[in-house]
């Protein structure tokens, strides 16, 4: 039914990684903008899965990094301590992080999930926060100083691939019964109740598939950057995560993706202004809430440039008609 | 089928709902009226499990139901309408019915990521269920439609398609013509009368309209502040001294 989406969605996700994979191989991009190109995928991954709980179930969650912080520790502990060839170390170590982050999501969203709203925000708050302190005190993680030296196996095209997963697997979860619960249960809490609908597992599962995600986005970063330690997962981080989610439009995995990129080229491109980049940067984030508070969708683009595709009505009459 | 017994809750003191009788036969369809604040609603939420009652209990086809969760009951064969519509309103109008469907599909996440049979079928068999469903209420031709987007007494209808999606026993309706102008509630009248004839269901519903009330129930229980005043036909309560004076007025 849906595949057609998913279709379209990879064949422009192919194209795009030619031109930017020529780019890099021709030299057009040096160094520097790759870096800055990986580091935009890895927070599509991360965005796009926080947009999943906060976007379409509906919950504020202000821990995401810590979700990321357990995948990166995890995968790059696994990848420092295993002596296997790259392409079995690797996705192995990447898909244990996802996974031990999820079950930490699972045991963080038992009791966390039963409250809601501001409550559920300061509680993931302050998870993020634990386990950003346990890395610091751990001896597995070098405390303080973190990991270094972890291997250097992300590069663009594990990322891009990773990333593209990432966005199919979500929009198939959001296109299924599994999907359309987490929707009703945001648009009316007590109302999927009483259709017989276990709230509590449902957001339970948004939450760890979430996290899972977060997990796996850590272990790309671990990977890319080769030094990770516990302040890189500090709260700062899972606000800038959910600034993308929100600029992106709540339950709008296509806003989520362009604000993703949006806000990761205006963050380089702003370096000019070195220490106002910040102030310059919330002024255009306030400017852009203001002006499209819903969010950025093809709608309100194809608005914005004067853009009229035929609607779907008027597709079907030309079809009816023979056109 | 529905035995209710003795109920009542205790909010810091306050009992909106103060020993609570109620015994449902298979296929009835019962009005609960009252005064405004006479606790009707209250008791709506403690038959669906919203809130738990403090003394007695209902149960179910001879099965303790007072002590579940809302989710629990809905499955058991409860479910409902709500006084202020809620709706998942962002969501299409068939979306909204085959939330309700949840229970009656169990395809999993994998079973979606490869789009297998299982998969295609039960979403099928789902999409035809949920446009039968949509097509007894007149609903059809709006089933791509948000359900925001629609006139407030079709709202009113899908969120009775909603409930009777569950397949439930016994469905509570909460006010379902309130707002609704003459010619909808004729209409809505016709519709729970349908719906009593192809679903086979127990019907309690709470409701001011006089006409609508009297004409349609079978038996009518009345309450004040949380107690039963009255239980009878429409015509025993419609000479009641007690609720004339509590709650129709001499007029009526």
């Amino acid at each position: 039914m849906k595949s057609n989406t998913t279709t379209k969605f990879l064949a422009i996700s192919i194209i795009t990684y030619a031109i930017l994979a020529a780019c890099m191989e021709t030299g057009v991009s040096n160094g520097y903008i790759s870096g800055i190109i990986v580091s935009i995928l890895i927070n599509i991954i991360m965005a796009v899965s926080l947009a999943f709980v906060t976007g379409y179930l509906g919950e504020l969650v202000l821990g995401h990094a810590g979700f990321m912080g357990i995948g990166a520790y995890v995968s790059a502990i696994i990848t420092m301590n295993m002596d296997l060839p790259m392409f079995i170390e690797f996705p192995l170590a990447i898909i244990c992080g996802g996974i031990f982050a999820a079950l930490v999501g699972i045991l963080i969203g038992i009791p966390a999930l039963r409250l809601r709203g501001d409550y559920l925000g300061i509680i993931t708050l302050g998870f993020g926060e634990i386990i950003r302190i346990v890395l610091n005190n751990l001896k597995i993680t070098n405390g303080a100083q973190g990991l270094s030296g972890v291997s250097s196996y992300s590069n663009f095209t594990i990322t891009f691939i990773v990333v593209i997963l990432t966005i199919v697997v979500l929009y198939k979860i959001i296109n299924s019964r599994q999907g359309r619960v987490v929707v009703a249960i945001r648009e009316n809490e007590i109302a999927a109740d009483c259709v017989g609908i276990s709230t509590f597992y449902y957001k339970t599962m948004a939450f760890s598939i979430a996290a899972l995600f977060a997990g796996i986005g850590g272990g790309l970063y671990a990977h890319y950057h080769t030094v990770i330690n516990p302040t890189s997962f500090g709260f700062t981080l899972s606000i800038e995560y959910l600034i993308i989610v929100v600029l992106g439009g709540m339950g709008n995995l296509f806003g989520t993706i362009l604000a993703g990129i949006i806000l990761g080229v205006l963050n380089e491109a702003l370096r000019g202004f070195s220490e106002y980049r910040t102030i310059v940067y919330s002024l255009v984030l306030i400017a852009i809430m203001i002006s499209r508070s819903k969010g950025i969708t093809l709608q309100t683009i194809k608005s914005k440039f004067n853009i009229k595709l035929p609607t779907k009505k008027q597709r079907q009459e030309f079809a009816s008609k023979g056109v | 089928m529905l035995e209710v017994e003795k109920i009542s809750v205790n909010f810091g003191g306050i009992k909106p709902v103060d020993q609570f009788d109620l015994s449902l036969q298979k296929g009835e369809l019962v009005g609960l009226i009252g005064p405004n604040g006479a606790g009707k609603t209250t008791v709506f939420n403690l038959l669906t499990g919203v809130y738990t009652p403090t003394e007695g209990k209902i149960t179910l086809e001879g099965k303790l139901i007072s002590n579940l969760k809302p989710f629990q009951i809905a499955k058991k064969g409860i479910t409902r309408t709500f006084q202020n519509i809620r709706l998942f309103k962002s969501m299409t109008v068939i979306e909204n019915v085959k939330v309700a469907f949840d229970n009656r599909i169990n395809y999993s996440i994998l079973d979606r990521l490869f789009n297998n049979k299982k998969y295609k079928d039960q979403e099928q068999w789902l999409h035809e269920e949920a446009m039968k469903i949509l097509d007894i209420f007149d609903l059809g031709e709006y089933a791509e439609e948000q359900s925001m987007n629609l006139p407030y007494g079709k709202q009113r209808k899908l969120e009775i398609a909603r409930a009777l999606a569950g397949d439930p026993k016994i469905l509570l309706l909460d006010e379902p013509a309130a707002g609704m102008n003459p010619q909808e509630t004729l209409e809505l009248r016709e519709t729970i009368k349908l719906i009593r004839k192809q679903f086979d269901i127990t019907i309690l519903l709470i409701e001011h309209d006089m006409n609508f009330v009297m004409d349609i129930c079978e038996r009518l229980v009345v309450i004040e502040y949380g107690k039963i005043i009255a239980k009878g036909t429409p015509n025993e309560i419609k000479h009641n001294e007690r609720v004339i004076n509590a709650y129709l007025g001499q007029g009526a």
